[in-house]
């Protein structure tokens, strides 16, 4: 990335220009011998973020130069050859910023980025050239006659035939592309329309004719590179936001060597290797328990929402999260073999279901383009007929009909709107990954929810905390605030916010997968496991010796916002069915709760994508929000999937969409702009469809003049643009 | 006529200026952060001090 290195010098703004000078100075040079580390920020968001960070890093010994990139939530940082990556992201959280660093190897995004410079340059020469020959052509409209014209239409030619040579190369490329596998798409009408329109201007030219197209050529090439660019540029946007998201999970494991734990990746791990998960860590692998006992949270992989107990012995699967104690786990399964990957096959199947999905703009061109090549054939036979076999003058209307049917506004009308849509879908804080998500989404008739992690958090709230004693509540909280198992840190929350009885309790232990104990003026406090405790019944209880047992409940924590989602979708009409890997009970208490009637509890992963695909079979158009590995299936073989970021790399991968806000209302905001999105590109379609209703008869009678070809191409450009920013 | 001889050079000289400036901006990767850009002109560490 070469960008830092530039904007020290050249900047449109003098304040960065004098800052970033200024900083750099007092840092110092770029040492010989620097590297460049790219640190993801997903949080920075302001002009005193960028402060902040460039500051703040600057300060740490060997950094010699920072450049926040607040568009892509990045920092480039220069530092010294021994200068660790971690030394640069503890500093930033003490700034109180999340940083990542980011694979080079991921980001490859910076290729699309060349790809979007270059065809911003290209479209900058062909409208520098637009503008001077449209200047040069109004002089011949408004009448210059003779030597006049001859010279206009020569000085038009030396600007327009290098421009089109260079601007429109990346038409030839993919008319040629499209050509060699004796295919047809828009761009070959666009390429013979630009070359035919040029070449016979420079032969009428030549013989001092009237009309010359080479304004027409280049507003053609102009609209037309400006769509692709818009469409080049939505597409960068939500890759790289894709990428980053994956490049923050790194996939390592601490592997243990001689009982010394090693990071290491996951590639170099092998069947047999020992390695040591630590509480709140996930399981890199699949594997079986060698040592120590600890709860698991297997959420994300079957929808249960209630911890497991492991043990010695017991199998665990790459995805799960270790709760309480350290287990030491014996690899069974890596990479291709490991759980995650049959699933990955699984999604790779339904995803070509989806490439073959046709969109409207691949509907609208598989008619436009062989009807473009016949009109204008058509039109070159009749006037050869009509005319007694002359040729240039048949010729010319060809062309004609060509460069005014030629597709500007097709071109730009399906750009246009998703480059809106997607911006405000990007606001509204989700991510837009698939090119045909948005018009899938616009025709969904049914909403199939997960319901662990998607429509609830997975992080249980105390239910009973009005009833305890306050002497228990804070002898059970004093316990609970030194686990990090979830029914501890729910009681440790709840305690925070009352005023409760000051109590000591010494020699506090944890027992990882049954519960913690300890001593209160010499009596034994345990909450845990009611059998661990000693005490008849089940669930979390709180044993204190003298007095009676207390049991706690829980009940899962709604994530933000699904009520008004669930509320809106029923005012939509639109049917709701929640699919759910968890116990009957809870599932049922959930859906009673928010007035759910079409619900299934402990729903298997192959069984989610069964019913999935019976419902695709009625006919019906699905759209799935999920966010387990027991999902992934299911999110794949849907019309259009949606997954909160809180999910697995694997599950995002397979969904077309990732909300990344916390507030899952927003998917309501989704569906209202993919429906507008849908109607505006009718509606644009519907423009284009009346022009060339007009245009073409008036092209094909030989009436066109390069003057009308001009006005009508920008007019309808310009009415499709307009109506593009309507999207809402 | 002859005005001609003058203004079409000025008009076309002026319009590569304007397409030389573009390239310019391009080149300087002036449209590689637009939202930050927007944000750095009103920071308040505005350094007053002319750079030498």
């Amino acid at each position: 990335m070469s960008s830092s290195d530039v904007h020290i010098g050249l900047s449109a703004c003098p304040g960065c220009d004098a800052t970033a000078l200024a900083t750099s100075q007092a840092a110092g040079q770029a040492q010989q011998g620097d590297r460049e580390v790219a640190l993801s920020l997903p949080t920075i968001h302001c002009a005193a973020c960028i402060s902040t960070v460039e500051n703040g890093l600057l300060k740490l010994d060997g950094v010699s130069r920072v450049r926040v990139n607040l568009t892509r939530k990045r920092a480039v940082v220069h530092v010294g050859p021994d200068v660790d990556d971690d030394a640069l992201t503890d500093a930033l959280a003490l700034l109180g910023y999340d940083a990542q660093p980011l694979d080079q190897a991921t980001l490859s995004a910076d290729q699309s980025n060349r790809a979007a410079r270059d065809l911003l340059m290209r479209l900058g020469v062909a409208g520098f050239a637009m503008m001077n020959v449209m200047l040069l052509s109004v002089a011949v409209w408004s009448g210059a006659s003779d030597a006049t014209r001859d010279l206009f239409h020569w000085i038009s030619a030396a600007i327009a035939l290098p421009t089109i040579l260079f601007a429109a190369r990346p038409f030839y490329v993919n008319a040629w592309r499209a050509l060699r596998v004796a295919r047809l798409n828009m761009d070959v009408p666009i390429t013979l329309a630009i070359v035919l329109a040029s070449g016979m201007s420079l032969f009428e030219i030549a013989n001092s004719g009237a009309h010359a197209y080479f304004d027409a050529a280049l507003s053609l090439t102009f609209f037309l590179l400006a769509g692709r660019y818009l469409d080049q540029r939505t597409r960068t946007i939500a890759r790289s936001a894709a990428t980053e998201l994956a490049a923050l999970e790194a996939p390592t494991a601490l592997r243990l060597t001689d009982g010394v734990p090693h990071t290491v990746t996951l590639a170099e791990l092998a069947v047999g290797d020992m390695v040591l998960v630590r509480p709140g860590a996930r399981m890199p692998v699949d594997g079986e328990i060698a040592r120590g006992a600890s709860e698991l949270d297997r959420a994300f992989l079957t929808g249960e929402s209630e911890p497991v107990l492991a043990q010695v012995g017991d199998a665990v699967r790459a995805g799960e999260i270790n709760l309480t104690g350290p287990l030491d786990v014996r690899v069974t399964a890596v990479g291709k073999d490991t759980f995650l990957h049959e699933l990955a096959d699984l999604i790779s199947v339904a995803e070509e279901a989806k490439s073959r999905y046709n969109s409207l703009a691949d509907r609208a061109a598989a008619i436009y383009a062989p009807a473009v090549h016949l009109l204008a054939f058509a039109a070159f036979a009749m006037w050869m007929y009509l005319s007694g076999g002359d040729v240039r003058y048949a010729l010319n209307i060809a062309v004609a009909t060509l460069i005014i049917t030629c597709p500007c506004a097709l071109g730009l009308a399906v750009p246009a709107v998703s480059t809106v849509a997607s911006g405000a879908l990007f606001r509204a804080g989700l991510l837009v990954k698939h090119a045909t998500a948005l018009e899938r989404l616009a025709e969904v008739d049914m909403v199939v929810f997960d319901k662990t992690g998607t429509l609830t958090l997975g992080k249980p709230k105390l239910l009973t905390g009005g009833d305890i004693a306050p002497l228990d509540m804070a002898l059970a909280a004093a316990l609970a605030s030194s686990s990090s198992h979830p029914h501890s840190q729910a009681i440790a929350r709840h305690a925070m916010d009352q005023s409760l009885p000051d109590v000591t309790v010494t020699d506090i232990k944890e027992q990882p997968g049954f519960g913690i104990s300890g001593l209160w003026n010499g009596a034994r406090v345990a909450l845990g496991r009611a059998d661990w405790v000693g005490v008849d019944g089940g669930g979390t209880t709180l044993a204190v010796t003298g007095r009676d047992p207390v049991s706690f409940t829980f009940e899962d924590r709604l994530r933000v916002g699904v009520e008004p989602l669930l509320r809106a979708l029923q005012a939509r009409g639109l049917p709701v069915k929640l699919l759910s890997g968890d116990t009957r009970a809870n599932v049922e208490k959930f859906s009673s709760d928010m007035g759910l009637e079409d619900w299934h509890a402990g729903v298997l992963p192959d069984e989610k994508a069964r019913i999935l695909g019976e419902l695709k079979h009625q006919g019906k158009r699905v759209l799935m929000v999920g966010d387990g590995l027991n999902d992934t299936a299911a999110l794949a073989m849907a019309h259009v999937s949606i997954a909160p970021a809180s999910a697995l790399d694997a599950t995002r991968v397979a969904a077309d969409i990732v909300l990344v806000a916390p507030d899952v209302s927003r998917i309501k905001d989704a569906l209202r702009i993919a429906a507008s999105a849908r109607k505006r590109i009718l509606e644009n379609f519907g423009v284009a469809a009346c022009y060339n209703a007009i245009a073409i008869p008036i092209a094909f009678f030989g009436f066109a003049t390069p003057l009308s070809a001009a006005i009508a191409m920008s007019t309808s450009s310009i009415i499709v643009s307009i109506n593009a920013l309507r999207t809402r | 006529m002859d005005v001609l001889a003058y203004l079409i050079p000025v008009s076309l000289g002026l319009g590569a200026l304007g397409l030389i400036g573009f390239l310019w901006t391009l080149r300087s990767d002036q449209y590689d952060d637009p939202d930050g850009d927007s944000e750095r002109i009103l920071r308040d560490d505005y350094d007053d001090k002319p750079a030498d």
